[in-house]
């Protein structure tokens, strides 16, 4: 087991955009992750198995980085939620997109998380984003020393600064488009996986009929009686073709836009406590001004240097929110319009492939004596 | 009354308020043509009538008869009727949630028949040089309140010669239709031909109807309605010795109707649970027929094993149209989404993309409401058809147990008087004896020429039921290739259009950026 991780910053010696979650295996409750990633120097692959709480492991090493200045203004490449196996409804229900087929959804969720790290020029210096992709052994357990920022639970008397009125424009703005947006791609994530799941019921209900046609094959020479029989048989093979057609019709629509809509529903979340980190930073500041200059002249120096720690802090904190929100902008139209692409590209495919199945079926059917 | 000898079965405990409030607040109908007695009144000879083949008293005193109850009816206008009749569903089949929306399937039928002289139950070979077009539509609402009713324009177009001429139209009301049916069932049932059964009848979507709302769910209930009417009458005038009744082609001609007052019309939801009280019934009563005819019993169990199979598959669409339906609603509520997503997007192009997309979901959810139409009208209503018709099946074959037992019963009967013919013989009284030996030859004779009718009947009715089943089979696979191809091409055209949406939208995507 490695020591705790110093916060040595050292570039990253593989690829960050091709690291691949090839397989999850499954032992009993546990879910193990196969991690793959390419060396910079071109002479081969790590090969590395992680659990889920070794993802939490680099998450908070990546949260606690309290020595790069303006960290908190980082928009943090968000984590999926914790996966169950056999999960319950709640679990399922939280997990939406990510908690279907097989794992599948959940590992590409999983892969984008960590090629975002890896490509985020503040993020993948950490030596426990090089430990995490190479190290053969798993990293530590141990929690990281500070827990900054916890995601998952924002102090009750915190909340109300979210509405805190900002000094900047810009930020105001951000803020009022970003409650906007996280509301919005919550809700179009929530309505398409709606669309999914009857997609799969309907497929689950072709494949009933189809079964129960093969129930009415009768047999005997009687010649009507045996037409009868072809004609369910066919019929029965039409229903198999319409479920293969919404199965393939359900999956595309996991893959491509129901990732995309979920990982633009949990990212606007992830700039949205970014922004509240800024938020809560201002009201320090806010605060911080009103101590120096109410202080006592005994107090006033001490104030004063509070005071300027919190500009500091406060003004490195909005430079990298800035190059953030542009940065992530970038990001997520890339995102969307890949997901979209994608998605239209194979559901034309779909389409034509059952199109020209059911017109064979059709043609047989006008053909069949 | 009947009713005493009867064990209902315990989940159909409503049919049986249904008929003894029948018999309760109907007076008796005054008799008209084809008309049958309701139960309350001991059972009768029906009146006979010359347009109808040649009924024998097969309704007899039977105070087992429960096939007398098969003709019972109940009217339609009368405001007990509210009361009386419970919406409940048939044990067969459960009227499912009508589509949303009221796109009209083209359901035309052209059908070629073969062409068979009245009297004769020969079908000739397929001469098939006629045809014949029916059409349902046009549904306007008549009155006001709960005296209101929906009229159907029903509309011919034929070169049959049985009709005066090439295309006609007549109003008709649902209840027109069920007074054909019950006249049709009284002649035809009771001698083997499968009378094809009329639509179900339905108080919740009737009084919606009335009640005047124009919603979604009423117009759908007469959509329902109207493409059920145009099927049933299809049909009924498929078969060749319904379609030169005189009833059937007045129904169809003839500009005034008589209203079907009296005729207490019976649905076939209604004649369903009938049959299979009957059949039931039948099965603990000790009719042990000896078959002779093994053709019989194997086409007796087909029907068993094709009803069981149908309602299967029957179910089954159903629950993909609720979900079809389901996936409609869903897709609208994506669309709604997508479009507010779009609205609140700064990226100009990415706006425009996801406003596209809530375009192209909004028209996938009217291909998902086409399909789940599809779906319902050709293949549900298809499946629910066929369940209804092998109920009707079903009761001609026990018309023909009937009819058996009564010839049986008929020589049972000739034995004992023979045997009492016999004794008398013996007897020592002279006076008495030639008079009751006169008698007993006059009910010998009378009896015979009753157990030979008897046996005419048996076998007519099976040579009939043989024919019927025959074309049956026929016109199965006809019915169902039909609807298939239909369907195909529902499917065919979804995919279609769904290419069309989404090579329009993809260049969109890609511009985004």
């Amino acid at each position: 087991m490695m020591e705790e991780v110093q916060e040595v910053r050292s570039a990253l010696s593989v690829h960050g955009h091709d690291i691949k979650v090839t397989d999850v295996l499954r032992d009993g409750d546990a879910l193990t992750f196969v991690i793959v990633s390419q060396k910079l120097s071109g002479t081969g692959e790590y090969h590395v198995d992680r659990t889920y709480d070794d993802f939490e492991w680099l998450q908070q090493h990546l949260f606690s980085q309290e020595d790069v200045p303006g960290i908190q203004g980082v928009i943090f490449p968000p984590i999926p939620a914790k996966p169950q196996v056999n999960a319950s409804a709640k679990v399922l229900k939280q997990l939406g997109f990510l908690g279907l087929g097989e794992w599948q959804p959940y590992c590409k969720a999983l892969e984008t998380f960590l090629r975002q790290v890896a490509s985020h020029s503040m993020l993948e210096k950490n030596k426990a984003v090089e430990i995490f992709l190479t190290s053969t052994d798993p990293p530590g357990r141990q929690r990281a020393r500070k827990n900054i920022f916890n995601r998952l639970s924002q102090a009750v008397e915190e909340k109300r600064k979210e509405g805190h009125k900002d000094v900047d424009e810009f930020f105001q703005a951000a803020r009022d488009q970003n409650l906007n947006l996280t509301g919005h791609s919550k809700n179009a994530a929530e309505r398409f996986l709606d669309v999914v799941l009857t997609e799969q019921k309907i497929a689950v209900a072709c494949g009933h009929f189809s079964a129960a046609l093969h129930l009415c094959v009768e047999a005997g020479e009687d010649p009507d009686k045996q037409a009868f029989s072809r004609i369910c048989v066919k019929l029965s093979e039409v229903f198999e073709s319409m479920k293969k057609n919404m199965t393939s019709t359900a999956a595309n629509d996991v893959s491509t836009l129901g990732l995309g809509l979920d990982l633009e529903s949990r990212y606007q979340e992830a700039e949205k406590e970014m922004l509240f980190r800024r938020t809560c930073k201002l009201v320090e500041l806010e605060t911080a001004r009103r101590n120096a200059e109410k202080a006592k002249p005994v107090k006033k120096t001490a104030m004063e240097e509070v005071k300027k720690a919190a500009e500091t802090e406060f003004d490195q904190i909005c430079g990298v929110a800035k190059q953030e929100i542009a940065r992530f902008e970038g990001v997520r139209v890339e995102i969307l319009q890949q997901a979209l692409v994608q998605w239209c590209e194979q559901q034309l495919l779909t389409a034509k492939e059952s199109a020209d199945q059911f017109n064979q079926y059709l043609q047989a059917f006008r053909g069949m004596a | 009354m009947a009713d005493t000898a009867r064990e209902p079965p315990p989940a159909e405990s409503t049919d049986f308020e249904e008929l003894e409030d029948a018999e309760e607040l109907f007076p008796e109908p005054a008799a008209a043509d084809n008309e049958s007695e309701p139960a309350s009144l001991p059972a009768e000879d029906i009146s006979t009538n010359s347009n109808g083949p040649k009924q024998d008293s097969l309704f007899d005193d039977d105070p087992e008869d429960l096939f007398a109850e098969a003709t019972e009816e109940v009217s339609l206008d009368s405001p007990e009727r509210d009361v009386l009749l419970s919406d409940g569903p048939s044990p067969a089949i459960t009227p499912i949630t009508p589509p949303l929306s009221v796109i009209t399937p083209c359901l035309g039928h052209d059908d070629m028949f073969t062409h068979s002289s009245f009297d004769e139950i020969e079908e000739e070979e397929l001469n098939d040089s006629f045809d014949m077009h029916i059409s349902v539509s046009d549904p306007e609402k008549v009155g006001d309140g709960m005296n209101a009713y929906m009229a159907y324009k029903v509309t011919t177009k034929t070169s049959v010669s049985l009709f005066k001429r090439d295309e006609f139209s007549v109003k008709r009301r649902f209840s027109d239709f069920l007074g054909l049916h019950s006249k049709l069932a009284s002649k035809y049932l009771h001698i083997g031909y499968i009378v094809p059964p009329a639509p179900e009848k339905s108080i919740v979507g009737m009084t919606k109807v009335k009640v005047g709302k124009e919603d979604q769910s009423s117009n759908e209930f007469v959509e329902k309605r109207r493409s059920a009417l145009e099927r049933y009458l299809l049909r009924t005038v498929k078969h060749p010795v319904l379609l030169k009744d005189p009833d059937v082609l007045q129904f169809l001609e003839s500009s005034d109707l008589p209203r079907a007052v009296s005729t207490q019309a019976l649905s076939s939801a209604g004649l369903l649970r009938m049959v299979n009280k009957a059949a039931d019934a039948v099965n603990k009563m000790t009719i042990k027929m000896n078959e002779s005819d093994a053709w019989f019993e194997e086409k007796q169990q087909h029907f068993e094993n094709l009803d069981v199979q149908l309602r299967k598959l029957h179910a089954s669409v159903e629950s993909l149209v609720c979900h079809r339906k389901e996936l409609s609603v869903n897709t609208a509520q994506f669309a709604k989404s997508a479009a507010m997503l779009g609205n609140s997007e700064d990226h100009t192009a990415l706006s425009r993309a996801l406003s596209q997309l809530a375009e192209v979901e909004e028209k996938i959810d009217q291909l998902h409401q086409d399909q789940a139409n599809a779906d319902f009208y050709l293949f549900s209503e298809l499946l629910g058809d066929y369940v209804r018709l092998i109920a009707a099946v079903k009761g001609v074959f026990d018309h023909r147990m009937k009819t058996w037992q009564k010839w049986q019963d008929g020589q049972m009967l000739l034995q004992k008087k023979r045997e009492a013919e016999a004794k008398l013989q013996l007897n020592n009284k002279p006076d008495k004896l030639q008079q009751a030996k006169d008698e007993i030859k006059e009910e010998i004779e009378e009896l015979e020429a009753k157990v030979h009718q008897g046996e005419r009947d048996f076998e007519q009715i099976s040579k009939t039921i043989r024919k019927e089943v025959g074309r049956f089979e026929k016109e199965r696979v006809k019915d169902f290739k039909t609807i298939i191809i239909k369907y195909l091409e529902s499917l065919v055209q979804t995919q279609q259009q769904l290419i069309k949406y989404w090579d329009a939208f993809l260049p969109e995507a890609k511009a985004i950026s």
